[in-house]
């Protein structure tokens, strides 16, 4: 088969990712030593064993890629090892001041650990159209995943949100791996059900409003999301699942009446919360007067934010260098307020480069979704970016008092095993739907068209070698129809 | 190691992190400029849909001329019940059938309740069975799969034939 008359094969460009991939590791390796060097620590044997992991890690995926995923998107990886070096390079520089101790060392253990987990789903994944046939299954895991904590015995309460659990020593964040399931459900949810939701409506003004009974799925989430927040206390997840339901729902519909509908829900849920939960209600109140002195001392208290505020500030520009600062002030200044840290020793110039590199990373997330035929890969790709955009927008809007802060941890940046293993797991879904959809396909002659040269002709959007049997039944044969508007000029 | 060697450090990681972003931009050139290329190349294509094919999925469409020739804008009925009606075809796919919320309500006894579907993917229509009792024929071939339609084929449903204008 031919490709396109204007352009030639598309190019693997592995060897463009190996070059970016030379720089990022160069950036967090040397962020290591220099927060040594600035701390006047012998630069020793540990130092390069610690840089050799991950330049070993990196390349094994790399060369996985290689293997297995030859046309994907080259610029993923490298971003996601600079946010990664950067990340244990601030929590080494963290562990020493007297707060913390051998974080870094858990950090690169568990960066080890989800590297060789995404490479593992990447191998034996193969194609991300295969998770559309665990659809519900992933509704139910998420489901199980979400309340495992509050299970006695098993949940742990940290910090006031119980989203933790607790088998023989090592606590587990399920809750960061229903991120990754609920995206695959409602991906497959909507691909399927999308032209139910499309066709009827009533048109009210320039929107056109859903009717009642398919708001239900929208309602199941809304009350997923709040049932999450009232039970464990846990605000930013829940903020992140629902606004995952709401733009996964809009690009699947492109009606903007579903974003309306669902900025109401998500006013209604802050009234509700406001009104019933301590932990809201506190959160609200260091939102709005986090220098009121009251509030300041307090217990649970705006200290850490406020600190966090002053920390930015004098940053300043260029930042105080690493190792010179004193990000420790803060409270979980390694985790959930790991940003500060970098705004306070890299300054403006380091930390809005780290804002540009997820800004270019979630363009790479949504650019896979263009470029991919199936519409479950579309999808699934979008959800996936609104995971990782929605994390950083709450993370960043609560630090600085956007929003209300809540407790998500930046991608890739913060102490947390779990959150680190979700997010390279959705790294490697990802690269896969870009694979799918830069790979060139091999097409056959069409037996059934006439008219001249029109041989060689594929259902674009389907594509081939779907694995999976797709009867044509009336809202699948619609279901086809291109979701999103791309490129709309 | 002296102070001033080690902020000259420190500039230099800032450097470093963003010379690694410019050089992303400037590797990935035009691979996010879907429309304005596509703007570029047919200043008069009314199909937005046909700009990112041409940029990123490889290989999806055959095209058998060098320029993109404008999609077909009518859908005539030439025999059966209704015919000598016409549609105008916008860019939206269009469902054929017996059925009321059919865009095209065919009085046909030989067609199912949601018999075809025409959809629009950049400068051509194409024609897909919806798994229909009596079948789709476009030409003298039934159909199996979705495949284009070029202005003078006749796509048959039941009694009623079908054909695309310019």
């Amino acid at each position: 088969m031919k490709s396109q008359d204007h352009e030639a094969h598309p190019k693997p460009r592995r060897n463009v990712e190996l070059l970016l991939l030379l720089i990022a590791l160069t950036i967090g390796i040397g962020a290591q030593v220099l927060v040594g060097l600035n701390l006047e620590d012998t630069i020793d044997q540990r130092y390069w064993t610690e840089g050799g992991v991950q330049v070993g890690l990196a390349l094994a995926f790399h060369i996985a890629l290689r293997l297995r995923a030859k046309y994907a998107d080259p610029f993923i990886l490298p971003i996601v090892v600079t946010l990664n070096g950067l990340g244990i390079a601030m929590i080494h520089r963290l562990d020493f001041t007297n707060q913390y101790d051998g974080v870094a060392d858990r950090q690169l253990m568990w960066t080890a650990v989800s590297m060789v987990a995404a490479i593992a789903l990447l191998v034996l994944l193969r194609d991300h159209r295969r998770l559309r046939q665990f659809s519900y299954i992933s509704l139910a895991v998420s489901v199980l995943l979400l309340f495992l904590p509050i299970v006695p015995g098993l949940g742990q309460d940290i910090q006031g949100a119980q989203v933790w659990v607790s088998i023989g020593g090592m606590s587990f964040q399920p809750g960061e791996l229903a991120k990754i399931t609920l995206a695959i459900f409602f991906a497959g949810f909507l691909a399927n059900n999308r032209d139910l939701i499309l066709l009827a409506g009533r048109k009210v003004g320039p929107l056109t409003f859903p009717r009642l009974q398919d708001l239900g799925p929208l309602f199941l989430a809304w009350l997923i999301a709040l049932g999450v927040l009232i039970v464990q206390n846990d605000l930013g997840n829940a903020l992140m699942f629902f606004g995952l339901f709401v733009a996964v729902i809009y690009v699947a519909t492109s009606r903007i009446s579903w974003v309306a509908i669902g900025v109401a829900f998500v006013a209604v849920g802050a009234v509700l919360a406001y009104q019933f939960v301590w932990h809201a209600r506190n959160r609200f109140d260091i939102w709005l007067n986090p220098f009121d002195p009251e509030i300041y001392d307090q217990a649970f208290g705006s200290h850490q934010l406020v600190q966090g505020l002053f920390g930015l500030a004098h940053g300043g520009l260029t930042g105080t260098g690493l190792g010179s600062g004193s990000p420790q002030v803060v409270a979980l200044a390694n985790s959930d307020m790991i940003i500060v840290a970098f705004g306070e020793e890299l300054g403006f110039l380091g930390l809005s480069a780290m804002l540009v590199l997820y800004l270019i990373l979630f363009s790479r997330y949504m650019r896979a979704g263009l470029g991919t035929r199936d519409h479950f890969g579309k999808l699934l790709a979008v959800g996936l970016a609104m995971v990782l955009v929605l994390q950083v927008f709450v993370v960043v809007g609560g630090i600085t008092r956007v929003i209300p802060m809540s407790g998500l941890v930046s991608p890739f940046l913060a102490a947390g095993g779990s959150a680190l293993l979700a997010n390279w797991l959705i790294v490697a879904i990802v690269l896969l739907i870009s694979h799918a959809a830069r790979r060139p396909i091999v097409v056959g002659p069409m037996l059934n068209t006439t008219g001249k040269g029109a041989s060689g002709t594929e259902d674009p959007l389907r594509g081939r070698n779907t694995g999976e049997q797709q009867p044509v039944s009336e809202s699948q044969g619609s279901a086809t129809a291109p979701a999103l508007k791309e490129g709309d000029s | 190691m002296s102070e001033l060697a080690i902020t000259v450090l420190q500039f230099g990681l800032l450097l470093l992190l963003w010379i690694l972003i410019l050089s992303i931009i400037a590797a990935q050139g035009r691979d996010m400029m879907v429309s304005k290329r596509a703007r570029t190349r047919a200043p008069r294509n009314d199909a937005p849909a046909s700009a990112p094919e041409a940029e990123s999925t490889p290989a999806t469409v055959h095209h058998s001329g060098k320029t993109p020739r404008p999609r077909p804008r009518r859908l005539v009925i030439s025999e059966g019940p209704l015919v000598g009606t016409e549609i105008e075809l916008g860019s939206i796919p269009i469902m054929l059938g017996r059925a009321q919320e059919c865009t095209v309500v065919l009085d046909d006894d030989y067609s199912s309740g949601k018999h075809a579907r025409l959809f629009p993917q950049g400068s051509r229509w194409f024609l897909e069975d919806l798994g229909s009792t009596n079948g789709t024929w476009l030409g003298d071939e039934q159909l199996t799969r979705a495949s284009t339609v070029e202005p003078g084929d006749r796509i048959r449903i039941g009694k009623t034939v079908l054909e695309l204008r310019t």
